[in-house]
């Protein structure tokens, strides 16, 4: 399969060396016909775009709509497919995992020094003798071990995946909310509404955000939120501190659309403006949106578990990949135990990469320059 | 220009007013002060001594109030007296930025130089093997949480790993060096400087490179270039000359913006290797709520974000003839 991967691509890279101008062409017009048919796609219905396909393929000529190529231009792409894969497997690890696991995240496994047998916390009574199974090393039981306080691994790299899949989303929609809607208006309105938005999302950006996030941290302690709610005001926090660079994004897409000749139109056949920006402005922003969300969804769970590395985000006795991996500032764990800290530090990477590399794929699936 | 110049400073002299108001206000709403941190385990402590303690921080005063003396003395250039270090905190500034300013810079030309060439490089050959491996490589760099990167570097070249390099610190805690230069003691220095170097420079050239492979692209499939290809120009002068010209724009205006990111990194990264920097101490700061440090330190990192975004702005205006200011 990779072998006729790389088939492709140096095949593909040989025509091109080869008619490098004849392509160049070629991409022009794909270009153009792209340009065409979004503008076409933005005055029909989509009840129309299909009939006009159905000519089309009779008359030996395909034409797709937006949408359609849109989609074949993001399965094309390998990295992004792969990504899609990697994600609906890790989906479906964090969120139907712990229904097929025998242990939770918290329960703690101890072993009776006697027998050697494993004890379960809910038996613990039966036997005296039972001490802790700390940092044991990947068995049948325990594929992934248990780590320095008799945990399962395995468990908790479920649950932990639940949690930093959730922060993920949960700050994505937060600051796509207030994102858009802060940056169309600046972009729409303009004038002194653009003035006051825009210094707003530069004071945000402005504020460091490791260093807010310990203060604000510390804030939540102390006012005794138990470590269970205690993430679910941290992605509210994160989803508002976030909202600035979407804002900036979004603007700037807005104002470049609004000097479109279709917003021009708009305007004079006197379309109010709620339908205007929620019609037609908006869509148009889908593409970005979309790409951004994604992109974002990586760098959201990328600070979350960094937080939870720091003993900022999620609290024990709960898991979350980030904490898991905190585990390594033990020296005896980072030299003995790879169990412990690889799997979680491994899950992360994996999961932003996916998110990066789908994201990637949507922008070029969406951008009509980057056609191959 | 320069009515647009000025307009811009103003402008970020308020974004900075409102920044440092919005920290100010978070900082001192820590519910646990210095005060009764620092003396929480000694048992001795009144509540009136711990009172006439916040008299003398200056912790007494309302949000407000204590605000506006910051301000004061904060324009004057008085930035308060570190409550952790005793000292005055632009002194504990000076004392420990070198090191966080040193990291910073090292790690910024080598993502430049890593960045620049590659990024030309997976432009050229687009779609290429090269160009996927390139991608694939910078992905990987984008998406590694920096903790993990940091162990999985201790652990292979670490004491416990092929023990080349050392894990934490600035110098072997053995050795005493004589005050001033020697080249034992820079080595020492450098030796341990590798692995936050790596950290910094394996996270942050994806995106610069990224950058430049993206500006590229569109510079290759200009007009213009096609016009100097037909021509006959040499590949070399119309990729070198022609295109990469052009993309040296966006570069240099990302540069102006990523200059912060290096420095707000360092609170990471330097914990991790127990580097004595800025950024660490801003963690002890904040676990022991030394507000004239943190707003020192934190204001310092808001100053150099509003001014990258200026000199990007700027510079932006100055390179590219295309942008008019009104």
């Amino acid at each position: 399969m990779i072998k006729k991967n790389q088939d492709d691509i140096k095949k593909a890279s040989n025509s091109r060396i080869e008619d490098a101008e004849d392509i160049a062409a070629k991409t022009m017009a794909d270009t153009d016909v792209t340009m065409e048919n979004d503008k076409a796609a933005e005055d029909d219905s989509v009840a129309s775009v299909e009939s006009f396909s159905q000519e089309d393929i009779a008359a030996g000529q395909v034409f797709l709509t937006p949408g359609q190529m849109v989609r074949r231009q993001f399965f094309r792409n390998r990295l992004a497919v792969a990504g899609i894969i990697v994600l609906a497997v890790i989906a479906v690890f964090c969120f139907l995992g712990p229904a097929f696991s025998k242990y939770t995240e918290t329960e703690i496994f101890y072993i009776d020094e006697d027998t050697g047998m494993e004890v379960r916390m809910a038996d613990l009574e039966d036997y005296p003798n039972a001490v802790l199974n700390t940092k044991a090393a990947p068995t049948k039981e325990h594929v992934l071990g248990t780590n320095e306080m008799g945990q399962d691994q395995l468990a908790r790299l479920m649950y932990g995946g639940r949690i930093s899949l959730m922060v993920g989303f949960v700050v994505v929609i937060v600051e796509m909310l207030l994102g858009v809607t802060l940056g169309g208006m600046a972009g729409y309105y303009g004038g002194w509404v653009d003035m006051v938005i825009m210094r707003l999302v530069e004071m945000f950006v402005s504020i460091p955000f490791i260093p807010l996030m310990l203060i604000i941290s510390s804030l939540l302690i102390s006012l005794k939120i138990s470590p269970q709610y205690k993430i679910y005001y941290t992605m509210f926090i994160m989803g508002i501190i976030y909202w600035a660079g979407v804002a900036r994004m979004i603007r700037g897409n807005i104002l470049s659309l609004r000097e479109m000749e279709y917003m021009q139109a708009c305007e004079a056949t006197g379309i109010r403006t709620r339908k205007r920006i929620f019609k037609h402005l908006i869509p148009n922003t889908m593409p970005l949106i979309i790409v951004m969300a994604t992109m974002d969804l990586g760098g959201v769970i990328l600070m979350e578990s960094t937080m939870s590395f720091l003993g900022i985000g999620v609290g024990v006795p709960y898991a979350s990949w980030g904490n898991m991996v905190s585990s390594v500032k033990d020296n005896v764990v980072m030299r003995n135990c790879p169990w412990i800290w690889v799997p979680p530090g491994l899950m992360i990477l994996f999961t932003v990469l996916a998110f990066n590399f789908v994201g990637d794929g949507l922008r070029d699936a969406f951008d009509p320059k980057m056609k191959r | 220009m320069r009515q647009y110049i000025i307009r811009r400073i103003l402008i970020s002299l308020i974004v900075l007013l409102g920044v440092s108001l919005m920290l100010y206000t978070l900082v001192r709403a820590m519910p646990a002060d210095y005060v009764s941190l620092a003396t929480s385990a000694s048992p001795k402590m009144t509540d009136e001594m711990r009172n006439h303690l916040r008299e003398i921080y200056g912790l007494n005063k309302s949000i407000i109030g204590g605000y506006f003396d910051w301000l004061g003395s904060a324009l004057k250039g008085d930035l308060g007296t570190s409550l952790m270090f005793a000292r005055p905190v632009t002194e504990v500034i000076k004392q420990y930025a070198p090191v966080t300013f040193t990291v910073a810079l090292i790690a910024l030309v080598l993502e430049l130089l890593i960045s620049i060439p590659l990024g030309i490089l997976a432009a050229r050959k687009q779609y290429s093997r090269t160009d996927y491996i390139i991608t694939i490589c910078v992905f990987i760099g984008i998406s590694v949480p920096i903790f993990f990167l940091a162990a999985l570097m201790k652990k292979a070249f670490g004491y416990y790993g092929l023990n080349i390099l050392p894990v934490s610190g600035m110098l072997d805690a053995r050795k005493t060096y004589p005050a001033g230069f020697s080249f034992a003691k820079f080595g020492d220095y450098a030796r341990h400087f590798v692995m936050p170097i790596a950290c910094f420079v394996i996270t942050g050239c994806g995106s610069m490179l990224r950058y430049t492979r993206t500006n590229m692209l569109e510079a290759l499939n200009a007009d213009y270039v096609r016009t100097a290809r037909a021509k006959g120009v040499p590949e070399h002068q119309v990729v070198y000359s022609h295109a990469f010209r052009n993309t040296l724009i966006p570069i240099v205006t990302l540069l102006g913006s990523s200059l912060p990111g290096l420095f707000s990194g360092a609170a990471i990264t330097e914990g991790l290797f127990a580097l004595e920097g800025l950024g660490n101490i801003a963690l002890r700061a904040a676990n022991m709520a030394d507000v004239p440090y943190l707003m020192g330190f934190n204001m310092f990192l808001a100053v150099l974000t509003v001014l990258g975004y200026l000199i990007s702005d700027i510079l932006y205006a100055v390179v590219d003839p295309r942008v008019r200011l009104s």
